[in-house]
């Protein structure tokens, strides 16, 4: 299925959740969808016969700087096609819902994004630090991460 | 799987004899977790009731430095201390994602090049896995005869780029050095006794009745639970999914060469145990022999240094690239601004993914089944944490 019309079947379930699409110019077609819904659409896109994104490549959190984002690259083993889903919530309030119910492949890599951009999955089962150490403060690929001075007394050097 | 622990535990009066769960840590530092990681395992007497990873411990920044080197070029090193024992794959992934972001075409000589050092990569990857696999599995032999070859191939590497473990040969639109004079047939000679050392530790080890005994059945991992963990690479093609990434997604010109996708079969155990990974390591690489004598046959002149850019400055936009590594599917996610750094580089690595998994698989099984089946996943921390 090309990336159109896997975004003209999301557009007919989801209407206005389906924020933005850019297919021509773009090296990966990504749609964007409203960050509330984005459980909603992922069963759908999961369970759905045409669509069938039964894997979840990748999940990564980016800091568009004010905005934090979510991708999220499919891959259908089926079917052998592929889509990119955006979601952007505001850094003041990094809230998004889990997708761990539809592919367990992403709770690792939500509590992955968690960890380093600080964005609150909703309804992850086990939603804590997985790279850094559970004391650690701050979410480090943030592009205003300033380093601590001190760790748990000990001069970090730079 | 549960079911039986309770049948165990009852004594001939019907009693039962279940008693209190205990917390076990098996490592950071223990020699089957192949690394510094840390299982919480929670035992019921000798039994897995679950297992909780914890990792962390080799973690680098990779991410973050990405975003602060000079240029693209420059991630390249860090690329390769991500899977330190399967550098040339992964500088592979990294090179053809940024170049897919370039738009740069390669000359066909590189691709040849870059299929021969990958598929030599994955053979000296799976040559470890198995190795220690097997010392895990108390066989010490192979990991010898193993280890015995793998010298060859660091040897080939070693006369082409310098560097035995950590190359920083592959470089974005070419590679850092030409193959010389004597890599061909040098290369032909280590294909050819090869096959005599995989054949001899087939005998060896694979059929083995101890070997069957400690990994047959254990630790199964269906087809679609493997599927909706992203599980990748021998793992996934052991649960018996026909998947690989070098013919299914194809990159680079693997579509020149004949070879099979290896998928477990269940000659011993069943489908998705930790023999048929073990198997479907061992199976490959005879396939990537095969692979490696047709490039070698075929291999085209050119310039590789030809298509290199002076200067890399991407247009604005987001890539996701994978490649077929030795664990499985390697890829990176590269947001690019108007710069000569990237603004974000996510590594998803295989074995991260993959590990993911043992809390699934690991339940229910004997704590010394629990040695086998992380040595199946076949993890290298150096990747999961990055």
């Amino acid at each position: 299925m090309t990336p159109q019309e896997i975004y003209d079947i999301l557009k007919t379930q989801f209407g206005d959740a389906v924020l933005e699409v850019k297919i021509e110019g773009a090296r990966d077609p990504f749609i964007k969808i409203q960050p509330d819904k984005i459980n909603d659409v992922a069963r759908f896109v999961h369970n759905n016969e045409q669509l069938q994104f039964d894997y979840l490549m990748c999940l990564s959190g980016v800091d568009y700087k004010g905005k934090l984002g979510v991708t999220y690259n499919l891959y259908s083993m089926v079917h052998r096609h592929k889509i990119t889903l955006k979601i952007e919530v505001p850094t003041e309030s990094p809230d998004a819902p889990s997708v761990e119910s539809v592919w367990k492949s992403a709770n690792w890599h939500e509590r992955e994004a968690f960890d380093m951009y600080g964005i609150n999955f909703l309804g992850h089962p086990d939603l804590r630090r997985i790279l850094l150490p559970d004391d650690w403060e701050g979410y480090p690929l943030r592009k205003d991460y300033q380093v601590p001075e001190f760790y748990n007394g000990m001069k970090v050097p730079y | 799987m549960i079911e039986t622990s309770f049948d165990i535990a009852k004594t001939s009066t019907g009693k039962s004899l279940r008693t209190e769960e205990m917390v076990v840590n098996m490592g950071p530092q223990h020699p089957s977790t192949h690394g510094v990681l840390r299982l919480e395992v929670v035992l019921d007497g000798e039994i897995v009731v679950d297992v909780i990873p914890h990792i962390g411990y080799l973690h680098r920044c990779f991410e973050k430095h990405c975003e602060h080197m000079t240029n693209y070029q420059q991630v390249i090193p860090y690329v390769d201390r991500m899977d330190y024992v399967a550098a040339m794959t992964n500088e592979m992934a990294f090179v053809s994602v940024v170049e897919k972001l370039l738009k740069i075409e390669v000359p066909e000589r590189v691709h040849y090049i870059r299929i021969i050092m990958a598929e030599l990569q994955r053979i000296a990857s799976h040559q470890i896995a198995i190795g220690t696999f097997g010392i895990d599995m108390g066989a010490f032999t192979p990991f010898l005869y193993y280890f015995r070859d793998r010298e060859k191939i660091l040897d080939l590497f070693e006369m082409t780029c310098g560097a035995r473990l950590l190359y920083n040969y592959m470089w974005i639109g070419g590679l850092s050095h030409d193959l010389p004079p004597q890599f061909i047939g040098q290369a032909k000679d280590f294909c050819r006794d090869f096959k005599k050392t995989l054949q001899e530790v087939n005998d060896l080890l694979n059929y083995n009745e101890i070997f069957i005994k400690r990994t047959a059945n254990v630790g199964v991992l269906p087809k679609d639970l493997a599927i909706n963990y992203a599980c990748s690479g021998p793992m996934l093609r052991a649960s018996g999914v026909d998947f690989d990434l070098r013919r299914d997604d194809p990159y680079t010109l693997y579509d020149r060469f004949e070879w099979d996708v290896i998928v477990g079969k269940g000659e011993v155990g069943v489908v998705g145990d930790v023999w048929n990974r073990n198997m479907v390591r061992q199976k490959e690489m005879w396939e990537s022999l095969r692979i490696i004598e047709q490039a070698l046959a075929s291999l085209p002149e050119g310039d590789v240094q030809k298509a290199i850019p002076k200067r890399i400055r991407p247009v604005p936009g987001d890539v996701y690239g994978r490649v077929e590594g030795p664990r499985g599917e390697i890829g990176f996610y590269i947001v690019a601004e108007d710069s000569v750094t990237p603004y974000r580089v996510k590594g998803r690595a295989p074995a991260f993914v993959n590990l993911s998994v043992i809390g699934e698989i690991a339940k229910g099984a004997m704590l010394a089944d629990l040695v086998a089946i992380v040595g199946s996943i076949d993890i290298v921390l150096g990747e999961v944490d990055r």
